[in-house]
C-alpha cells in the first residue's frame, strides 16, 4: 500500500507558535500522492493550521517542510500554487458580483500578450471544468445567484484550474447537498486515479471513513494518532480526539435544580437559502442549570441564540420566562425580562473596542446608575470596580481602552457586562472561543459558581469535550432542527453522530 | 472619554523616563489648546489692533455661530455619522424667522382675511422647531430606510437649500426690525443685544456647549452616542436603541443650525437664502481640529469649541496682517490636515503606554 501512495509532501517537527498559544507542536505528517489523506480534530486542535502551512498561507516557526524529497519553504500561497498546491478554504474566497468563469480565473487570468482578458478562453475552461465536476453551471453567470453548495463547487473549480498536484479540502461538504456530496467524492476518486494528494479535512466521521486511505489526528496541536484507514471506526477516532487525560474542567457541584426557568417554543427562521436556518426548535432551562448546545458549523446554534436576543424580526415562536411569555420586541426589552447574551464574536458583537473597560462594563445597566437623565460617575465606577473584582479581571486602570485587555479578559468583561443586568438565563455562543487555557478554565469555573447560585446557562459550543464536561444536560441541532437530548455523562460517539444525521447512522459499540 | 486616559496616564506613569512619555502624550492630548494659545499669542504679537475689545468680540460673535453649528456636528460624527445639510437648514431657518417677523402667518389659505403674528418669542420656537423637524427627516431617512448619512443629508442640503429660495423667490426679507405691536421688535437682541458685556450670541453658544458637554458625558443617551458611533452592532445587543439614539443626533444638529439661523437673520436684520452656504464645512473642520475622529466613537465638545475659536481665530488674525484670503483658504486646509496627522500620532503613541502599562 506504501509503495503504491508515495509521500509526496511531509512536515517534520513542525511547530507554529501564535502570540499566547502554540497551535503546532513538533508535528510529523506525511502527505500521500494519489490518495486521500484525512484530517481530524477538535476545532482548535490545529488543523486549519496545518493546512494554511502547506498552503503557504502561513510560516513554520520551527521545523522543516519536504517536497518530494526537497526541503522547500513557501514564501506565500502564490509560492504554493507554483509547487502544485491548491487549497479550498471553508470560508468561501469568492467574489458574488463576478461571473463563475472570472471567479475561476480570478489572479491567474487567461490573457493574450499580458494585458487582454480571453473571455472565449476562459469561458471554455471553465465549462470543462464544470464538465468535469458534472455540474450544470453556466460559466457567464454571476455568481451571487448560484446556491451554497455550487458556489463550493466552484471554489474546488478554481484549485483545480491551477493544476494542483495536492489539494486541500477543508470542510468541503458543510454546505453541499446530499447528490453534491456524492458527486464530490467521484471527483475525488478521480483526481486520486491522477495521482492527486488530496487532503480532507471534516468533522463528519462517517464521511471520513468511507472516503479516506489515511487518517491522522490532531489534539492541542499535537498529533495523537496516524495509520492508514483500514480498521479504523469511530471509536478509535473518538478516542485520539479527545484522548484520556482530560483538560481540568471543573466538576459538576452537586446542587438541586431549580424550576423550569426559560421555555423556548418553536422558533423558527426561514433562511435566505430557502428552508429553515431555525427549524421549530424548542427547548427548556431549569433554575441552575447549564444546557449544553452542540452542533457543527452552520447548524443554527447562533442563529436560534440570536432569535431569542430579539435580532431576527422574521422569527417566529414563542419565549417563556419563569412561565410568562415575553413579548418585548427590544434587545433593552428582553434584557430587562432577564436574558442576556454572551456573543460569539467578542471583536464584533460584545465589546466597543475604543471604549474604556469601565464603559463597556456598564453599557447595558447605565440606567441602575440614572437618576431622571444624570448618570452618576461615582456610582458606576464604584460597580464596574466590583465586577472586576469578581470576575477576576486583570486590569491596570478602568479607563483603558478595552482593546488593550488579552481575549480571556476581554471576555469577562462580556460576562460581567451580561452579569451586571441581573440575568435570570445567560445564553453564551462559543464562551471559550480564542482564549488560552488557563482562561477558559477560570471561564468554566464561572459559569459552574453562576449555576449554583440558581442561573440558567444555555451554552454553544463545537468543542465536545467541553460540551460533555460541562452541561447538566446535552441538546444536539442540526440543520437547524433539534437532533439529539442526552443527559450528563454521554457517550461522545452519540453526541457526534446526533449531530450529522444527513448521513446514515454508523452503528458504534 | 479619552481626557479621563490621559490624566490617570499621566498619574501612574510618573518616574523615570516614562513620565517624558506621558508628559509627551498630555501635550498631544491638549494640542488643539495649544495650538489656540499659539495662534493667540502669534496674533497678538504681529497683528497690531488684534488684542482690542472690539476685535475679541468681532471673533467671539464669528465663533459662536461656528461653534454652535459644531457642537451638533460633534455628535452627529461621535454617532458614526455626517450631517452636510447644516448650512442649509440655517439658511431656510433664517427664511423662515424673516417670513414671521415679516408677514406672520396669513390664513388667507383658509379664506380669512386675517394674518397671525407672533412675538419673538413664539418666532424662535417655531424657526427651531422648523430645524429639529428637517433634522428628524435626516434620522429617518438614514435610520429607517437605510440610506447613508452622506448621501441623505447631502439630499437634504439640496432640498432645504432649494425651499429657502422658494420662500422668497430668491429675494431677500429686509428690515427685520418686527413690531413693538406685536412684541416682535425684541428680535434684533438675539443678534446684537449684550448681556453682562457679551454679546447674546455668545451666551448661547455657552449655554449649548455646558448643555453639550453635560449631555455627552453625564448621561445615558450621551454615553449611548459615543457606543453606536464606536460598534453599531455590540452597542445594539448591548440593548442600546441604536435608531432612537440615530434620531437624536440629527435632530439635535438640526435644533443647533435653526439656532444659528435665528442668530444671523437677527444680526443682520435681515434673511438672505444663501445664508449659511458651506457652513457644513467649516462645523466639520472645527469637530476634526478638536479632536473628533469621522470613524466615530471618539470627540469631545470642549475640542470642538477650542477647534472653532482655533479656525475662527486664525481667519481673523490673517485679515489683521493683510494676508490675502487666498493664502487664508490654503492655511486653514494646511492646519485641519496637520490637526487629524498629529491625532493619528497621539492614539498610537497612547496604544504603546497603556500596554506598557499592563506589562508591568
Amino acid at each position: 500500500m506504501t509503495e503504491a501512495h508515495p509521500i509526496g509532501l511531509s512536515i517534520r517537527n513542525g511547530s507554529k507558535i501564535y502570540p499566547g498559544t502554540q497551535a503546532l507542536k513538533n508535528v510529523d505528517f506525511d502527505l500521500r500522492m494519489g490518495a486521500v489523506n484525512v484530517l481530524v480534530g477538535e476545532n482548535g486542535a490545529g488543523k486549519s493550521t496545518l493546512m494554511k502551512i502547506i498552503a503557504g498561507v502561513e510560516q513554520l516557526n520551527g521545523g522543516t517542510i519536504e517536497l518530494d524529497g526537497q526541503q522547500v519553504v513557501f514564501a506565500d500561497k502564490t509560492d504554493a500554487a507554483k509547487h502544485g498546491v491548491g487549497i479550498v478554504f471553508q470560508e468561501l474566497n469568492l467574489f458574488p458580483n463576478l461571473t463563475v468563469a472570472e471567479n475561476i480565473f480570478v489572479g491567474h487570468e487567461k490573457t493574450r500578450g499580458g494585458i487582454h482578458i480571453d473571455r472565449q478562453a476562459q469561458r471554455t475552461a471553465a465549462s470543462a471544468l464544470m464538465k468535469r465536476l458534472e455540474q450544470n453551471i453556466d460559466p457567464d453567470a454571476p455568481l451571487g445567484n448560484l446556491r451554497i453548495g455550487q458556489q463550493q463547487i466552484v471554489e474546488i473549480a478554481k484549485a483545480l484550474a491551477e493544476n494542483a498536484r495536492i489539494l486541500i479540502l477543508d470542510e468541503p461538504t458543510s454546505a453541499l447537498s446530499a447528490a453534491e456530496v456524492e458527486v464530490l467524492f467521484r471527483v475525488i476518486k478521480d483526481l486520486k486515479t491522477q495521482g492527486v494528494g488530496i487532503v480532507y479535512i471534516s468533522h463528519r466521521l462517517e464521511e471520513l471513513i468511507r472516503i479516506g486511505d489515511y487518517i491522522t489526528v490532531l489534539r492541542d496541536g499535537a498529533i495523537t494518532g496516524s495509520r492508514s484507514m483500514q480498521g479504523v471506526d469511530i471509536p478509535w477516532i473518538v478516542a485520539n480526539m479527545i484522548g484520556s487525560a482530560s483538560k481540568e474542567f471543573p466538576k459538576t457541584g452537586e446542587h438541586k435544580l431549580g424550576n423550569e426557568v426559560f421555555r423556548v417554543d418553536n422558533v423558527c427562521l426561514p433562511s435566505p437559502a430557502g428552508g429553515y436556518a431555525v427549524d421549530h426548535m424548542s427547548l427548556s432551562v431549569r433554575e441552575g442549570e447549564i444546557v449544553g448546545l452542540y452542533g457543527l458549523m452552520g447548524a443554527g446554534r447562533s442563529e436560534l441564540l440570536e432569535c431569542i436576543m430579539a435580532q431576527h424580526p422574521n422569527s417566529s415562536g414563542q419565549l417563556f420566562i419563569g412561565g410568562k411569555p415575553v413579548k418585548e420586541k427590544s434587545v433593552s426589552g428582553r434584557i430587562r425580562r432577564g436574558l442576556a447574551l454572551i456573543p460569539e464574536d467578542r471583536k464584533r458583537d460584545g465589546l466597543v473596542q475604543i471604549m474604556t473597560i469601565r464603559e463597556n462594563l456598564t453599557m447595558s445597566s447605565l440606567h441602575d446608575f440614572t437618576r431622571g437623565f444624570h448618570l452618576s460617575l461615582k456610582a458606576e465606577v464604584a460597580k464596574a470596580a466590583d465586577f472586576v473584582k469578581r470576575m477576576a479581571i486583570k486590569i491596570a486602570s478602568l479607563e483603558h481602552p478595552v482593546s488593550s485587555l488579552s481575549g480571556g479578559n476581554q471576555q469577562k468583561v462580556v460576562i460581567g457586562k451580561a452579569l451586571m443586568t441581573r440575568p435570570k438565563i445567560l445564553l453564551m455562543d462559543e464562551p471559550s472561543r480564542g482564549i488560552d487555557i488557563g482562561a477558559k478554565a477560570e471561564i468554566f469555573r464561572t459559569m459552574r459558581r453562576l449555576a449554583a447560585d440558581g442561573l440558567g446557562i444555555l451554552f454553544v459550543t463545537s468543542d465536545l469535550e467541553e460540551v460533555l464536561a460541562l452541561s447538566d444536560r446535552i441538546l444536539v441541532m442540526a440543520n437547524g432542527r433539534l437532533t439529539g437530548q442526552f443527559p450528563a455523562g454521554a457517550s461522545a460517539a452519540e453526541v457526534i453522530s446526533a449531530a450529522t444525521p444527513n448521513l446514515n447512522r454508523v452503528e458504534t459499540q | 472619554m479619552s481626557s479621563i486616559d490621559a490624566t490617570t496616564n499621566a498619574k501612574t506613569v510618573i518616574g523615570g523616563h516614562k513620565s517624558r512619555t506621558s508628559a509627551l502624550l498630555l501635550l498631544l492630548h491638549m494640542r488643539t489648546f495649544v495650538a489656540l494659545i499659539l495662534v493667540f499669542a502669534f496674533f497678538a504679537i504681529a497683528a497690531p489692533n488684534f488684542l482690542t475689545t472690539g476685535n475679541m468680540l468681532i471673533i467671539s460673535k464669528h465663533v459662536a455661530l461656528n461653534a454652535v453649528l459644531a457642537i451638533g456636528m460633534t455628535f452627529v460624527i461621535i454617532a458614526g455619522g455626517i450631517d452636510l445639510s447644516v448650512g442649509s437648514i440655517v439658511g431656510l431657518c433664517a427664511m423662515v424667522a424673516g417670513y414671521l417677523v415679516l408677514y406672520g402667518i396669513d390664513l388667507g389659505f383658509l379664506g380669512i382675511a386675517y394674518s397671525v403674528q407672533f412675538n419673538t418669542i413664539e418666532i424662535c420656537l417655531m424657526v427651531l422647531v422648523v430645524g429639529i423637524f428637517i433634522g428628524w427627516i435626516n434620522g429617518l431617512l438614514i435610520t429607517k430606510l437605510n440610506v447613508a448619512p452622506f448621501i441623505a443629508t447631502l439630499g437634504i442640503l439640496y432640498v432645504a437649500r432649494g425651499a429657502a429660495l422658494l420662500f422668497s423667490d430668491g429675494r431677500t426679507f429686509p428690515n427685520l426690525s418686527g413690531n413693538p405691536e406685536y412684541g416682535s421688535d425684541t428680535f434684533r437682541v438675539i443678534g446684537s443685544g449684550t448681556f453682562f458685556g457679551l454679546p447674546v450670541s455668545v451666551w448661547i453658544m455657552v449655554v449649548v456647549a455646558l448643555a453639550a458637554a453635560y449631555l455627552a458625558t453625564r448621561t445615558p443617551l450621551g454615553r449611548h452616542i459615543y457606543a453606536v458611533g464606536g460598534n453599531e452592532r455590540g452597542a445594539a445587543l448591548s440593548g442600546v436603541n441604536v435608531d432612537r439614539t440615530k434620531l437624536f443626533v440629527y435632530m439635535f444638529s438640526g435644533l443647533c443650525a435653526a439656532l444659528v439661523g435665528l442668530i444671523i437673520s437677527s444680526q443682520l436684520q435681515a434673511s438672505h437664502p444663501a445664508t449659511g452656504e458651506t457652513f457644513e464645512l467649516n462645523a466639520i473642520a472645527a469637530a476634526v481640529l478638536g479632536g473628533t475622529s469621522m470613524s466615530g466613537g471618539r470627540g469631545r465638545i470642549g475640542g470642538t469649541i477650542v477647534g472653532a475659536f482655533v479656525i475662527g481665530i486664525l481667519a481673523d488674525g490673517l485679515i489683521m496682517m493683510g494676508v490675502s484670503s487666498f493664502w487664508q483658504t490654503v492655511i486653514k486646509g494646511l492646519v485641519i490636515i496637520a490637526a487629524v496627522v498629529i491625532d493619528q500620532v497621539q492614539q498610537k503613541l497612547q496604544a504603546r503606554v497603556v500596554l506598557q502599562q499592563n506589562a508591568n
